[in-house]
């Protein structure tokens, strides 16, 4: 299991990541979103040894990584697609990877077999598509049959075949009881692979919670209405007890309403709709809306800067969401 | 920890994997054999005019190695490729995944680097020593005559030491480009240049291919400032010294 405990990373006068703790748990898929920028690599990179902590540690299995003997038995990690000497062969990199942590050399060629790149083996690595450059990444994360594996962004500037291929994999992965930790930028792609999600923002936790907490607590549906007689209608909602925020254009939406509910009580007490639709907010949206709180905090400095973090916090933070619109477009006239 | 002979296997597995190494280490061999037979040809075919008015006497065996000051840029490039292809391509973060243990990592990498250089640079010393003698004909010299032995060794250890001092400087940089900016100038032109500048010549004389090469030495020169042993020791130091910088850069900066 990788465990971060307030980790941290300062480079000059910018934190990359801040105080950041979690569990990847075992044996499912993580995802780890964040808008670009937001310190994923820079985790992913302090996991694996390669960037020193400002602060904080992070443990595999309770060890530091440079305490592993042989780390590519525990943990395989994608960081780039093309991190290989252009002039070696596919076969020779995957090869002295092997030696270097004692793997039988069978799992060289069982490994090109795996992501497809036996017919390639002996191809120098200069030739390659992002996509097999990628594959070949993917084969080295997994040389060693480790129990853990991180990719980061892995598929980023793939065609549609390469994208279904890696979602697979990594389902196939955390279906063989693996522990698959995974950072993407998009929401869409990690609702469709993830079981979990941690979500970071300008280097800080803003949520850890299982996918379909996430959906259930973020999928945010309503019905909009939108009537020429405003004071009726809210008197209609209110009698009956039905929430309501404002929606666009002086239209209402009522959270968690039921369409044809909502046509029927409008009728029945006599206001005349203009309109009358179905809402569904989408994962991205409610992503986008995380991330563009965690940025509102640090602009503003404001009280809300501890209030990042909890899961349940989002909730809260959702509460907000006709207050967030405005503030963002004054941040833009400040620009 | 990692084990050592497993890291000694892979790094000769990357060594062997790529063509640079077969290309600057034929360089290497064919620069330093071919220059040194040239230039013994031309001497033993044109020698009393070469010779005239020249007091010092006749030294066979530095007129073999007359091609070693260019032999030694391939085997330097050698040493600044083997270290920096790593860094251009973002290599050294898969090898630092494969193997945390920085030092030992680095330590390796440089057995197996020094290791190859030196074997080539064995052969290529012997060999440019017999075809630079067996060209020069009756002016030539033999493996049993004061000093020779030392010079052709002298000779290997010189390369295999350049090679490993521009690994680590290599090392310290992170980045090939930039080493190979550095090293090709400073070797070719400054360094060379610098020891015959009056005063200057005196800290010139403490650079690392001027104080390896006193090892080609077979007749002591006019004013040398040290022998051949002391010149090996100061190149030794800066091999070791580069080294360790580098090693030191390694286990310090983020990779």
């Amino acid at each position: 299991m990788i465990e971060l405990h307030d980790l941290t990373k300062r480079h000059g006068r910018t934190l990359a990541v801040d105080r950041l703790s979690f569990r990847v748990p075992q044996g499912v898929v993580t995802g780890f979103l964040g808008p670009n920028g937001a310190g994923k690599s820079t985790t992913m990179r302090m996991i694996l040894d390669l960037d020193r902590p400002t602060g904080g540690r992070v443990t595999i299995d309770g060890r530091r990584y440079g305490q592993l003997s042989e780390p590519l038995k525990y943990i395989g990690a994608l960081l780039e697609a093309k991190a290989v000497h252009p002039g070696r062969t596919a076969r020779d990199h995957l090869l002295w990877l092997a030696q270097s942590n004692r793997i039988p050399e069978r799992r060289v060629d069982e490994a090109l077999a795996l992501v497809g790149l036996t017919p390639v083996a002996r191809k120098r690595a200069r030739g390659f598509s992002l996509g097999m450059g990628q594959r070949l990444g993917i084969a080295s994360a997994l040389l060693g049959d480790p129990e853990i594996v991180m990719f980061d962004e892995p598929v980023n500037g793939l065609d549609p075949e390469g994208i279904l291929w890696i979602r697979n994999l990594m389902k196939r992965l955390a279906a063989e009881g693996r522990t698959v930790f995974v950072s993407s930028h998009l929401m869409s792609e990690m609702a469709v692979t993830a079981d979990h999600l941690v979500v970071i923002g300008r280097g800080r936790l803003l949520a850890d919670l299982p996918m379909p907490e996430f959906i259930k607590r973020n999928s945010r549906s309503a019905v909009r209405m939108r009537t020429p007689q405003p004071e009726r209608l809210l008197d209609v909602l209110a009698v009956a007890g039905l929430r309501h925020e404002p929606g666009p254009d002086g239209s209402y939406e009522v959270v968690g309403g039921d369409l044809a509910a909502l046509g029927d009580l409008a009728a029945a007490h006599g206001v005349v709709l203009h309109e009358l639709s179905p809402q569904q907010a989408s994962l991205e949206e409610a992503f986008m809306q995380m991330t563009a709180d965690s940025v509102e905090y640090h602009a503003g400095d404001g009280p809300g800067r501890d209030a990042a973090g909890a899961p349940g916090t989002w909730a809260a933070g959702r509460q907000q969401h006709s207050n967030a619109q405005p503030a963002a477009a004054a941040r833009q006239e400040e620009n | 920890m990692a084990s050592f002979p497993a890291i000694l296997r892979s790094e000769w597995t990357k060594i062997r994997s790529v063509r640079s190494t077969i290309w600057t280490l034929a360089l290497t061999f064919v620069v330093t054999v071919g220059l040194g037979a040239l230039l013994s040809l031309l001497t033993n075919n044109n020698f009393t005019e070469f010779r005239r008015n020249v007091q010092t006497p006749f030294d066979a065996t530095s007129t073999a190695f007359a091609g070693i000051r260019l032999g030694e840029l391939a085997i330097i490039v050698f040493g600044v490729l083997a270290i920096g292809n790593e860094y251009s391509s973002g290599l050294i973060r898969v090898t630092l995944a494969a193997v945390p243990q920085r030092g030992t990592l680095l330590t390796g990498k440089a057995v197996v680097l020094g290791a190859l250089a030196l074997v080539v640079s064995v052969v290529t010393a012997f060999i440019t020593f017999f075809t630079g003698q067996a060209l020069l004909g009756s002016h030539s010299t033999t493996l049993g005559e004061p000093h020779v032995l030392r010079a052709v060794f002298g000779a290997a250890l010189y390369l295999t030491m350049l090679c490993l001092f521009s690994a680590g400087v290599t090392a310290m940089l992170r980045n090939q480009t930039l080493a190979l900016g550095v090293l090709v100038p400073f070797f070719f032109l400054l360094s060379p240049i610098l020891s015959v500048v009056p005063k200057v010549k005196t800290l010139a004389h403490y650079f690392p291919d001027y104080a390896g090469s006193r090892m080609l030495l077979v007749f002591e020169e006019q004013g040398q400032p040290y022998g051949p042993w002391a010149g090996f020791a100061i190149c030794l130091a800066w091999t070791l010294a580069a080294l360790v910088g580098g090693a030191l850069v390694l286990k310090s900066r983020d990779a």
